[in-house]
């Protein structure tokens, strides 16, 4: 077995660097009037040639989040690298409310100390100030790392841009065929990894936990099947190949379990497995309806899914250890694919209407719906890990690509890829 | 290559991703300017970019089974050699006019017990993904129980559902769509 795996990993080795980069871009399509103004100064570099220009990574970051105006470069009044070449009221002047400052240095060109501050414009006082040693490599995440940090202390929420996205893409080959890749990528698209290959299609993928591992869906064999891989290694395993359907992997908070569909006993219903032991518990019981797409609540009590039991897919709510089915959504006649917001507050899904598919969210507890999207073609809603976006698959030009609209619907991204169908994202946890 | 190199490998991969850990200084002083605290602490910073390559898998390519074939099967002027049943959207009902296909490949079964069917079940591109692997699965169902109903036996079938991750057809209008709304029905001996 481990000998299989290290043949298998070293063939590709020797092929995976030749893949095609392709990278993921990001723009604001969008709703971004509420954009708080933000100086970004570009970072001095004291006799050094970084490979990576951090602050344009930070300023891309925040930028791209919709929630930030950075100013125009050439507005910039001056350029100060730390405090007391600061003066406040030029940037009030501006309008900017907050001021990031910073710099780079090496000694040896290998490592390189960052230190960055953040300022209150109107008070004159620091916010956040960090100072770091990374190697050379690691100048682009400890962008994303200090983009994190300008995010929450502004906005008071997570941010994201050190999580990362996992999505399945599909190119057509010379000779016709499809080819089909399970990737992940940083949040802004940068750094495009292939997790795996397959001349079959690949489904669901979704994150463990502790990010550590990758569940989805493959017909590698001939038939759907639930493997579990993890990143580091890139070590996969079976875990669900009965008869019938396997699919719709959902890992538990607590990340020792997985929900599943399975048809072993004829109808797709919702099982619970737990991965150390294999032991498998069956969640939904109904023999006429389709019970599909699991995924757990929060705090690990509830699995919600959707089920065609009343007719027509609708969301139902289930006790994650069995009982009785509760349906969630009522309005409209098809509601499918469901996310639940990192506080448990809020219900995202792809909602139809005549035929038409949106990316809809629903308040739990008042059961207030609300459409997000526009196109028509929505599907696979993910929550971000901060609970304040929502990314999703759609079709622009009638190729696949990846999209993100705000909860509140105001701020709308793509994420386009060039060449390639891009589909089935899932948004990473936050790193631990 | 053989296994060692590929061990020795894999371990240098592994002290590559060790040794490449930053140091992240994370002082969350308040009126600090920059505070630096002493202890480097392997903050996530490197995990992402530790092996800084591709570390994935390839699946294997399943060779498919041998499909059977007759001369029955192939005459374009008997009813066998229809073998794909279309359906209405989110529907896994048979057409009337597709009962008659349904009823000569049950009488061919049933005449030939060591035959054996995949049937393999399709859906538009439209909805749920996941939802739609489901209802592949239950037009391949459907068509499972109208051939049994009419001669064949539980035995001579397998059933798969590809969803919507098969079309026949490339494309997003209902020309498309109403082509890979079907059930396969391939031959595959015994």
């Amino acid at each position: 077995m481990i000998r299989k795996w290290l043949l298998k990993l070293g063939v590709l080795l020797a092929f995976l660097p030749l893949q095609a980069q392709a990278l993921l871009t990001i723009e604001i399509t969008g709703g971004s009037d509420a954009a708080l103004p933000i100086a970004i100064v570009p970072f001095g570099a004291e006799g050094v040639n970084a490979p990576e220009d951090i602050s344009a990574i930070i300023r891309n970051d925040l930028a791209s989040s919709g929630r930030f105006a950075p100013l125009d470069e050439q507005d910039l009044v001056s350029r100060p690298t730390e405090q007391s070449q600061v003066n406040f009221a030029d940037w009030r002047l501006l309008r900017s409310e907050g001021l990031l400052i910073g710099k780079i240095s090496s000694q040896d060109g290998e490592n390189y100390q960052v230190q960055f501050q953040l300022f209150d414009v109107y008070r004159g006082q620091q916010l956040a100030g960090k100072r770091y040693q990374v190697p050379a490599s690691g100048i682009r995440a400890l962008g994303h790392q200090i983009a994190d940090v300008v995010y929450e202390t502004l906005t008071g929420e997570k941010g994201i841009f050190s999580t990362r996205l996992a999505f399945v893409t599909q190119v057509s080959a010379s000779d016709g065929k499809k080819r089909f890749a399970l990737q992940i990528s940083d949040a802004d698209g940068a750094n495009p990894r292939t997790v795996l290959q397959s001349t079959q299609p690949i489904m669901s993928p979704a994150w463990s936990p502790d990010g550590n591992q990758l569940a989805y869906v493959t017909f590698e064999n001939g038939k759907s099947e639930v493997f579990v891989q993890k990143l580091q290694s890139g070590q996969r395993q079976s875990v669900a190949s009965f008869d019938g359907i396997n699919s719709a992997p959902a890992w538990s908070p607590d990340g020792r379990k997985l929900a599943l569909t399975l048809s072993r006993n004829g109808n797709p219903e919702v099982y619970v497995l737990e991965l150390s032991s294999g032991e498998l518990m069956r969640v939904t019981n109904n023999a006429q309806a389709i019970d599909t797409e699991a995924v757990w609540s929060p705090d690990g009590d509830n699995i919600f899914f959707t089920s065609d039991r009343g007719g027509q897919p609708q969301i139902y709510r289930v006790p994650a250890n069995g009982g009785r089915a509760e349906r969630v959504t009522f309005e409209g006649n098809y509601n499918a694919s469901p996310d639940i917001s990192p506080d448990g507050r809020k219900l995202t899904m792809v909602h139809a209407v005549s035929g038409r598919f949106y990316i809809a969210v629903q308040d739990l507890k008042t059961g207030a719906l609300q459409v997000l999207t526009e196109s028509g073609r929505a599907e696979s809603p993910s929550f971000a890990p901060n609970g304040q976006m929502i990314l999703y698959a759609t079709e622009q030009k009638g190729r696949g690509v990846l999209a993100a609209v705000s909860v509140d619907g105001r701020i709308h991204q793509r994420l386009s890829e060039s060449g390639t169908i891009v589909r089935e994202p899932a948004w990473s946890p936050l790193k631990k | 290559m053989n296994r060692f190199k590929f061990s020795a490998l894999l371990v240098a991969l592994f002290l590559l991703g060790a040794c490449s850990g930053n140091t992240t200084k994370d002082g969350v002083g308040d009126d600090v300017l920059v505070e630096e605290r002493n202890g480097a602490s392997t903050s996530g910073v490197s995990d992402q970019n530790a092996d800084g390559r591709d570390l994935g898998a390839e699946a294997s390519v399943v060779v498919g089974e041998d499909q059977f074939s007759s001369s029955e099967l192939n005459d374009p002027s008997n009813p066998l050699s229809n073998r794909i049943i279309y359906f209405d959207y989110d529907s896994a009902s048979v057409r009337p006019q597709d009962q008659a296909i349904v009823e000569a490949h049950a009488a061919y079964l049933g005449k030939n017990p060591n035959l054996t069917v995949r049937l393999e079940g399709h859906t538009d591109e439209r909805g749920s993904r996941e939802y739609n692997l489901a209802l592949g699965e239950r037009r391949a169902l459907s068509i499972r129980q109208l051939l049994m109903l009419q001669g064949a036996s539980a035995q001579q079938f397998r059933v798969t559902s590809f969803g919507e991750e098969r079309p026949a057809v490339d494309g997003s209008d209902e020309s498309a769509w109403s082509q890979n709304r079907r059930v396969e029905i391939v031959y595959i001996g015994r």
